[in-house]
């Protein structure tokens, strides 16, 4: 086994190409009796649910979502995805884009970043899971413990240099998501416990522990606010820096630069370390590469924790960047965790398509926001639960590559069908 | 007689399963004992007590009952643990928490939906198609059910609506599993999303800012006055306030266990959904069909959660509002696996969770405990981890979950 054949990441590459190429191929071929055979069409469609199968199920996901607010609302999908759009801030990205339009637009573009931070992250935690062929459901659980970490190192230690308490407790909030999550895989390791089920469980314990340690009376509430469910707040120095926009409007701040990092991390890690090659072999083939002298249970554990490590580091990024305390109604609702499995899913588990998919989701997350959605447009409390649909629409979709292959290969059927009637005449 | 000499090591302490059930029994008396009504001030009969369920465990231990007997000692251990704390509280605060039949009774409540959505999922899991959906088809059934009873007056349209609406949610994930051989837990996941926007996205064009009405249609409750009058009075009046007011779908949620049991493990039909989950290939081989019945199946699991989270909306708080469940049909699935995807087991396991969301409220009657509600809510979970991990029993899944079967 090459470490060729256990890469998706090329065989997208690959599939882009052969998308290319195929495509011409009906117009270019259509007076030869060319067919290509039954096997090479299925290994192009498998190919091809690389790279089209997101693109597609996006696409069909948001057409659904269309028809759902045109028979609801009546109102024009089209308008209202444009209302959506222009919330997002991406039209910053558009030159023409000048004046106050601008400088509305880099507002907007730094909150979809600033979502996008822990979105990419969780998507790494569920990615990196799947590689080793586990389904990490818990990372809303892992993102809760690390953020728990995070405050409550933020919160004390106030004697540490700026630079050394925002490391400290990043690290911590890292470990803590690392050990929350390598629970699960110790017991996937050690007994063959099914992670999904521990994760969920784990996800509750964490949200009810978490309930306990910020509610009332817990051992992190603010005991100067006593009538408020909250921890105290980070300390100033242990802020995030902002690098964009302005601190006290909840600027950009460099966790998004660590997302970044992560992203490049993640893909090491997974495609030039030994770590990763035995990740994806177990992934892969979990008896083969019990048969090829790799331990199992060892990358069980280890692809949990570090999944959890990446959840644990989303919940620090959150605290340290813009929310500097914790509430109980956030430890009780809060669903990045969740949401990252749709980023996962959708990007394909690599790092570029998690990091897409992650802007893609914040996008359609702030984009629908009660701030920056026109009422008049839309109501922003309906395109919340838009948000929700097109989402379930995504994993829906990305759950079954077949749905969209039967598509895929409809329509290439419709276009190789006409030559051969001809021919057959 | 062969038989009779393989067993001989066994029987050498005999009734040792008794025995360490007798045990467990023993441990939760000793704490039982310090506890309102009969509140023993001393450690002393609860210890002793204890010191009997230890024993047990140890005899059912030593008589190969393993597993049996280290949960009796584990029981007579916690037990007098129980018992010393309970004895350094004050009598007043115990009081002020415990009152059994307000707690039992609403344990009764709080078990009743997952008892609903856990049957759902045993069809399910047992046909081979994992439902992590429970959660959105019981959401699904809350919203419907209400909007159902709200649109036509009456409840029970709308609890047949909440169902149809559940089952229809379960007919998705039933495609996607089946036909389409997607991976079946990101399909529950995806499930569980749409549900969620779905009945949000509903709830917030079609009742906005207002809520649900007031008077919804609701569930009527079953009212056995004649409780009250059994003798001695006592009885009769705790009889009365655990079971003489309950609502209607806590009584068929009773005679739904039965006729899930009867249906899975004593008809033919239960045993082609139990062979599809184990061996399809062999059941499609004589020539049951494994499409149908897993499609069956799922559709009845998504019904029945459906019920569940009907009875939510319309039989319990008569509202509904966005993510209502909140959990509840993932604790539905704990309670499954807890119970070994066994119609009573899984109901026991539904009374224990339900019990622990009856007991983490009255907590709050006590200003110095009330934190240690949130903490309580936890248990479930713990518990059910601490049963994957195999330490009460071993929760072995039916053989093909979560395989898609693809006809040759």
């Amino acid at each position: 086994m090459t470490d060729d054949e256990l890469d998706p990441d090329l065989e997208d590459v690959v599939a882009e190409e052969r998308v290319e190429e195929l495509d011409s191929e009906p117009e270019a071929r259509s007076g030869a009796d060319y067919a290509p055979s039954v096997a090479e069409r299925l290994a192009f469609y498998q190919r091809a649910g690389g790279i089209v199968t997101p693109i597609l199920t996006a696409l069909l996901a948001f057409f659904v979502g269309g028809l759902v607010v045109l028979a609801t609302t009546g109102k024009n999908p089209l308008a209202t995805y444009r209302a959506i759009f222009d919330g997002t801030g991406l039209n910053w990205l558009f030159p023409w884009v000048s004046g106050t339009e601008r400088s509305l637009a880099a507002l907007n573009l730094q909150q979809t970043l600033l979502i996008a931070t822990p979105l990419i992250l969780t998507g790494l935690a569920v990615a990196f899971a799947f590689r080793c062929g586990m389904f990490n459901i818990g990372g809303n659980g892992q993102y809760i413990v690390g953020a728990i970490t995070a405050v409550w190192i933020g919160s004390s230690l106030n004697g540490l240099p700026g630079w050394l308490h925002i490391l400290v407790a990043v690290v911590a909030a890292a470990v803590a998501g690392g050990m929350w999550a390598g629970i699960a895989g110790f017991l996937k390791a050690s007994i063959g416990a099914h992670e999904v089920i521990t994760t969920i469980m784990l996800n509750w314990i964490a949200v009810w522990v978490g309930s306990y340690l910020v509610g009332f009376g817990g051992p992190l509430q603010d005991k100067a606010q006593i009538s408020a469910p909250v921890t105290k707040s980070v300390a100033p120095d242990a802020h995030l820096p902002v690098f964009w926009g302005s601190a006290v409007l909840q600027g950009l701040h460099v966790g998004f630069f660590i997302a970044i990092g992560a992203l490049a991390v993640y893909w090491i890690m997974i495609n030039r370390t030994t770590l990763g090659y035995e990740v994806r072999a177990v992934g892969f083939n979990p008896e083969a590469a019990r048969y090829g002298g790799i331990s199992v249970a060892r990358n069980y554990f280890l692809a949990m924790a570090i999944s959890g490590a990446f959840a644990g580091l989303a919940g620090s990024m959150d605290i340290l960047g813009w929310q500097f305390h914790l509430d109980l109604t956030t430890v009780q609702i809060s669903s990045i965790g969740f949401t990252g499995i749709a980023v996962a899913l959708l990007g394909r588990n690599t790092a570029v398509g998690t990091f897409l998919a992650g802007i893609l989701f914040a996008a359609l997350l702030n984009g629908t926001s009660t701030r920056n959605l026109d009422p008049s447009v839309f109501k922003p409390e309906l395109a919340g639960n838009l948000t929700r649909i097109i989402q379930g629409l995504v994993v829906l979709f990305v759950g079954a590559d077949l749905l969209i292959l039967y598509l895929w290969q409809w329509r290439r059927k419709l276009r190789l069908g006409r030559p051969r009637a001809v021919t057959g005449q | 007689m062969s038989t009779a000499v393989e067993r001989a090591p066994a029987s050498a302490l005999a009734g040792s399963e008794p025995v360490g059930i007798a045990g467990i029994g023993l441990g939760v008396l000793a704490f039982w004992l310090a506890l309102p009504p009969v509140h023993s001030r001393t450690v002393a009969l609860p210890a002793v007590v204890g010191a009997a369920a230890i024993a047990c465990g140890a005899w059912a231990v030593a008589g190969g009952r393993r597993r049996l007997g280290w949960a009796a000692v584990a029981a007579g251990v916690i037990g007098i643990a129980g018992a010393v704390l309970a004895t350094h509280a004050s009598v007043s605060h115990l009081q002020a928490v415990i009152t059994w039949s307000t707690i039992l009774a609403a344990t009764l409540v709080f078990a009743t939906p997952l008892t609903y959505a856990a049957i759902g999922g045993m069809f399910s899991e047992r046909s081979g198609v994992v439902n992590i959906g429970l959660e959105g088809m019981m959401l699904m059934g809350a919203f419907f059910g209400a909007y159902g009873a709200d649109k036509t007056g009456s409840w029970v349209a709308g609890v047949l609506i909440g169902m149809a609406s559940g089952a229809a949610l379960a007919l998705v994930h039933a495609f996607f599993a089946i036909h389409l051989r997607a991976d079946q837990i990101v399909g529950g996941t995806a499930v569980n999303f749409l549900a969620l926007g779905i009945t949000g996205y509903l709830y917030v064009d079609i009742y906005g800012n207002n809520g649900t009405p007031d008077n919804l249609p609701a569930i009527p409750d079953v009212h056995l006055g004649w409780l009250g009058s059994i003798p001695p009075h006592s009885l009769g009046s705790f009889l009365d306030e655990v079971l003489g007011s309950q609502n209607l779908m806590v009584w068929l949620s009773f005679v739904l266990l039965v006729v899930a049991y009867i249906v899975m493990f004593r008809t033919p039909l239960g045993l082609h959904i139990r062979s599809v989950g184990e061996h399809p290939r062999a059941a499609d081989t004589v020539g049951i069909s494994v499409y149908g019945v897993r499609y069956a199946s799922v559709v009845t699991s998504g019904a029945l959660a459906a019920l569940g989270g009907a009875y939510l909306s319309i039989g319990f708080v008569n509202s509904f509002t966005e993510n209502m469940t909140a959990g509840r049909g993932f604790i539905a699935l704990a309670a499954l696996i807890f119970g070994k995807w066994r119609p009573f087991g899984a109901f026991a396991a539904a009374l224990l969770f339900g019990f622990s969301s009856a007991f983490a409220p009255q907590l709050q009657n006590v200003d110095a405990w009330s934190t240690y509600g949130t903490l309580f809510e936890a248990l479930p979970y713990v518990l059910t981890l601490i049963a994957v991990a195999g330490v009460i029993g071993r929760s072995i899944p039916p053989a093909a979950i979560g395989r898609p079967y693809q006809k040759q």
